[in-house]
């Protein structure tokens, strides 16, 4: 580790190339802390928008007009403004009207600024979920369904057991796309100064003046990040292939 | 027999299904003009007649895949046609297989024939799995527990079809036209498994265009077209006298 540290201040010294945080402990501590909120905001915000795009497919086919018309509002209001305003949106607007508590001397919102953004982005990505996961409701046969009708399956139970493993499948490659998109829009939490690698190497770069460094970090970062997240999916798809079908 | 079976009054004697002036449209077309035919315990019937002439329609009511504009059909005494229909009850009685097979494609054959009993009637999987294996022999595909539906060809499908059917222990089995998608070579597996069953006592209503099977299993055969019963009688009688002009120039096609 210290040689690590010293090559990177030697390269500070000989070249100009001032990567602080790998040899600054105080900017290591920052970056570190950096990557760990990122990563949790990622997890947190891909749960919240398959959870919410389930539940959206779900109420997409329900049979009450009030919520298929709730619904298609919901997607058309995520998917039709930029999710940076969503996310001042829900964090100045939406957060103002929620309830606080006393911090001493000031009120502080149950809901913080992670919060907010994993429920603006999980929102987001939420409202293409649900048409991904229309999509693949829609590609399984009709005649499947009533198969499972025929066997005594409840609506609910042939959903569990027949409709979503087949629909799944079939939309995986797209839930694959949009979900990389969500972990790098996780960045514009930035804008709600959610201390996650954006606005880090924000601070940093203007603690150290050090812009392009910092720059050449987030890129590799988030290249590795969307790298894991891609081979995931990849290996998930391997795995539920199904013999002979598709 | 169950509980809910007894309550509903019904007895071995009165006809297992009983459809009484039954009418069907879908929209502005009515594609059942009332039909009444009785399916007496132990018996297979065989509905024949040209396409588009409702057969299939027909017995999707009996299991509620459609619902019915007018008329009744009791099964086992257990009113169809009746807003308050619990499902699950009449499905417990009434197996269907269908031409498409319409296996789930993500589980393997065994899984597909334990699926329903395990979900559906919350038996234990143990028990599940023993029954399965004997309808999986039943059915002659020991071998192909562990194939997916993909892997297999169709007429062995239709087999897993069959045995998922009969895993629910239906006491009437519905085929809705299972040979019409399958190689002739793959037809005859699949009626031998139907035969078998008919013959064991199983109660049957086929959809069919396969003359021969009807005439060596069924025990009456129904003509119907353009949504009416045109002539029905037993095989023997059936095939040779029929009166009617219509049942005489299918015939005259198909034979």
């Amino acid at each position: 580790m210290e040689l690590f540290g010293d090559f990177f201040k030697q390269l500070y010294d000989t070249t100009g190339w001032n990567f602080v945080i790998f040899y600054d402990q105080v900017e290591w501590d920052r970056f570190i802390a950096a990557i760990w909120t990122t990563i949790r905001l990622i997890i947190a915000c891909l749960i919240f928008s398959v959870i919410v795009g389930f539940a959206g497919a779900w109420a997409q086919g329900a049979k009450s007009r009030i919520i298929r018309y709730g619904m298609a509002g919901y997607i058309q209001f995520f998917r039709n403004t930029p999710p940076f305003v969503q996310i001042l949106f829900f964090y100045f607007v939406v957060g103002n009207l929620t309830p606080s508590y006393d911090a001493g001397g000031y009120q502080q919102a149950y809901i913080g600024s992670f919060g907010w953004a994993v429920i603006s982005l999980g929102f987001f990505a939420g409202a293409f979920n649900t048409e991904i996961f229309r999509s693949g409701i829609e590609a399984v046969p009709e005649s499947t369904v009533e198969a499972a009708s025929s066997l005594g399956y409840t609506r609910l139970q042939s959903y569990i057991y027949v409709v979503f493993p087949l629909a799944f499948r079939v939309c995986l490659p797209a839930l694959n796309n949009n979900l990389v998109n969500l972990l790098k829009t996780t960045t514009l939490a930035y804008g709600i100064a959610v201390p996650e690698m954006m606005y880090t190497a924000n601070q940093i770069w203007s603690d150290n003046v050090n812009v392009p460094e910092m720059m050449i970090v987030l890129f590799l970062f988030y290249v590795g990040l969307v790298a894991v997240l891609v081979w995931g999916m990849h290996r998930w798809e391997k795995a539920m292939k199904i013999p002979g079908y598709g | 027999m169950s509980d809910a079976k007894k309550a509903a009054g019904w007895t071995p004697e009165q006809p297992m299904v009983s459809i009484k002036d039954l009418h069907k449209s879908f929209g502005d077309l009515e594609v059942l003009k009332g039909i009444s035919l009785d399916v007496m315990k132990g018996e297979c019937i065989c509905i024949i007649g040209p396409s588009g002439s409702g057969k299939s329609t027909l017995i999707r009511c009996v299991n509620a895949l459609n619902d019915i504009q007018k008329g009744s059909i009791l099964v086992e005494g257990q009113e169809v046609n009746d807003p308050d229909l619990d499902k699950l009850e009449l499905r417990k009685k009434v197996g269907m297989v269908f031409q498409q097979y319409n296996l789930f494609p993500h589980k393997t054959a065994i899984e597909n024939i334990m699926m329903a009993p395990i979900t559906v009637l919350k038996q234990d999987k143990e028990d599940v799995a023993k029954h399965a294996k004997s309808l999986i022999r039943k059915v002659r595909l020991e071998g192909k527990e562990d194939s997916y539906p993909g892997e297999l060809s169709g007429g062995q499908q239709q087999r897993v079809a069959i045995a998922r059917a009969l895993a629910m222990t239906p006491d009437v089995m519905l085929f809705d036209e299972v040979t019409a998608a399958l190689d002739p070579e793959t037809v005859k597996e699949v009626l031998v498994t139907i035969q078998e069953l008919a013959e064991e006592g199983m109660t049957c209503i086929l959809v069919t265009h396969e003359m021969g099977f009807a005439k060596e299993v069924a025990d009456h055969i129904y003509f119907t077209d353009r949504g009416v019963i045109v002539e029905h009688g037993p095989p023997k009688t059936f095939f040779k006298k029929a009166k009617d002009p219509r049942t005489k120039e299918f015939l005259s096609q198909i034979l």
